[in-house]
This record gives structure tokens, C-alpha cells and sequence, in this order.
């Protein structure tokens, strides 16, 4: 894995994100962004936005996507001839960079958009990959497609 | 022998299969089967422990095995084993805080 990786996502659909991680403020939101790959090319085209699973008081700084969440967006994709490439989720008041605790829960293969949401308002967000080894992420550039 | 569904973010690490049917008698030894198939699968599914990492859910006729006798849960001839991940994560660590 290296650091030519690349997701195109539409320009609506990342709004879509902001707006999400916007009204989840000051929780963290959540969901899956389901698309295609091909040929290593991957793309975005629909979003499985989630309810945080996590208790009330960890909302602030956690995000869980339960077995039936994962169950219901692998249902969804396949109705629509997609597949799960990733999941989003915001930093309430935090930069976009995956924390130790991201990366001890995250799964390979998966894009990871984080988007940072300062004073609720979102301020950017950006895409990672795990390395195989789990040692850590590796940028994945951002394409806005039409 | 019992047959085990690969989700798609794990099946670069077998050669692509997303199923695959493996010896054992129990959940436990399905596992160990995979792992000595797969070997770079192991970092993946299992912590330094040995136990299954949080986000691993298994699934037996749509029960989380953890609901059932876990690891140790028997399986039968034909029985399907479904890796299901759940997804958590979050910003920075905080030590007043449970994962």
C-alpha cells in the first residue's frame, strides 16, 4: 500500500457527510459510504448514513457501528449492485487525524473519512487507509467528482 | 466441515476467496484452520491475546456466537460461519474515558 491511494466522491455526497457530521455536533456521526472498485479505482456513490450506536455519554468521542448496522449496509449495497468501501465519521472539535483508538479498531482495505467539526461548523476532512501491518494510516488523496 | 464467509475487507489476505470450507469441530478450531491457511489474516482477527479483536463479531444461523458457547460453540457438518466486523472508532484517547 502506498501513498498514490485515491477515492473519487462526489461533490454532493461529501457535502452529504459535512451536513451529517454538522447536525451530530457536538456527538460524533457516523456511516458507511458504499460505491465501486475496479481496476483499484474506487468510487463513491451512496451513503448509509448511521445512528451513533454508542451510549449517550461516549457520543462526544466515540462512534459505533454495530454487526446489524454492518449487516443492514451490506443488504443496501448489494440492492444496489455496491459494495461498503468505507465509513466516515467526525472529530467534534478535533483535527481529522485518525487516533489511536481509530486505528486500533480499524479494519483493513476500508477508507476512513474523518471530517473535523469545529465549534460546529466542519472544517475539512480527510481519507486514510490501515496499513497491513496495523501500524498505522496511510493518506488516501480525495477526488471531487461531479 | 463447516464453511466460513470472508468479509470484504479481509479477503486480500485469501487470495480473494470469500468462502472457504475449513476442518473443525468448534469455532475455535474453524478459526485456527483459517489462520494457519492464512496466516496474515491472524494480526487482523486476533489480538496479542488470542482472543477475538472487539470488532469481530461471528455469526452462526444469524446468532452471534457470543450469545451462544463462544468460542467453544460446536459446529456440525454444513454449518456456515459468518465473519461480521462492527465499526467503532473516535477522536484521541482520553484516560477518564472507557473505550
Amino acid at each position: 500500500m502506498d501513498s498514490f491511494l485515491k477515492i473519487n466522491i462526489p461533490g454532493g455526497i461529501l457535502e452529504q457527510i459535512h451536513s451529517h457530521c454538522e447536525r451530530s455536533y457536538p456527538e460524533e456521526g457516523a456511516g458507511l459510504m458504499l460505491g465501486k472498485e475496479e481496476d483499484d479505482r474506487r468510487a463513491v456513490a451512496y451513503l448509509f448514513i448511521l445512528e451513533n450506536a454508542r451510549e449517550d455519554a461516549a457520543r462526544h468521542n466515540r462512534y459505533l457501528i454495530t454487526a446489524a448496522d454492518m449487516l443492514a449496509g451490506e443488504k443496501e449495497a448489494k440492492r444496489l449492485g455496491l459494495s461498503i468501501l468505507g465509513i466516515f465519521h467526525s472529530h467534534p472539535d478535533h483535527p481529522n487525524q485518525p487516533s489511536e483508538f481509530d486505528r486500533e479498531y480499524a479494519l483493513p482495505w476500508y477508507s476512513y473519512l474523518i471530517t473535523s467539526v469545529q465549534g460546529g461548523q466542519v472544517v475539512d476532512s480527510k481519507c486514510w487507509r490501515l496499513r497491513d501491518n496495523r501500524a498505522g494510516f496511510v493518506p488516501e488523496e480525495i477526488i471531487l467528482t461531479d | 466441515m463447516p464453511t466460513l464467509k470472508i468479509p470484504t475487507p479481509l479477503r486480500p489476505y485469501t487470495s480473494g476467496e470469500s468462502t472457504i470450507t475449513l476442518p473443525g469441530e468448534t469455532v475455535a478450531e474453524v478459526l485456527k484452520a483459517l489462520v494457519e491457511r492464512h496466516p496474515e489474516l491472524k494480526r487482523h482477527l486476533l489480538g496479542d491475546n488470542g482472543q477475538l479483536r472487539p470488532y469481530v463479531n461471528l455469526f452462526l444461523k444469524e446468532e452471534n456466537v457470543n450469545q451462544l458457547q463462544g468460542l467453544e460453540t460446536p459446529l456440525t457438518e454444513g454449518d456456515t460461519l459468518l465473519i461480521i466486523p462492527s465499526i467503532a472508532g473516535g477522536k484521541e484517547h482520553r484516560r477518564d474515558h472507557a473505550p
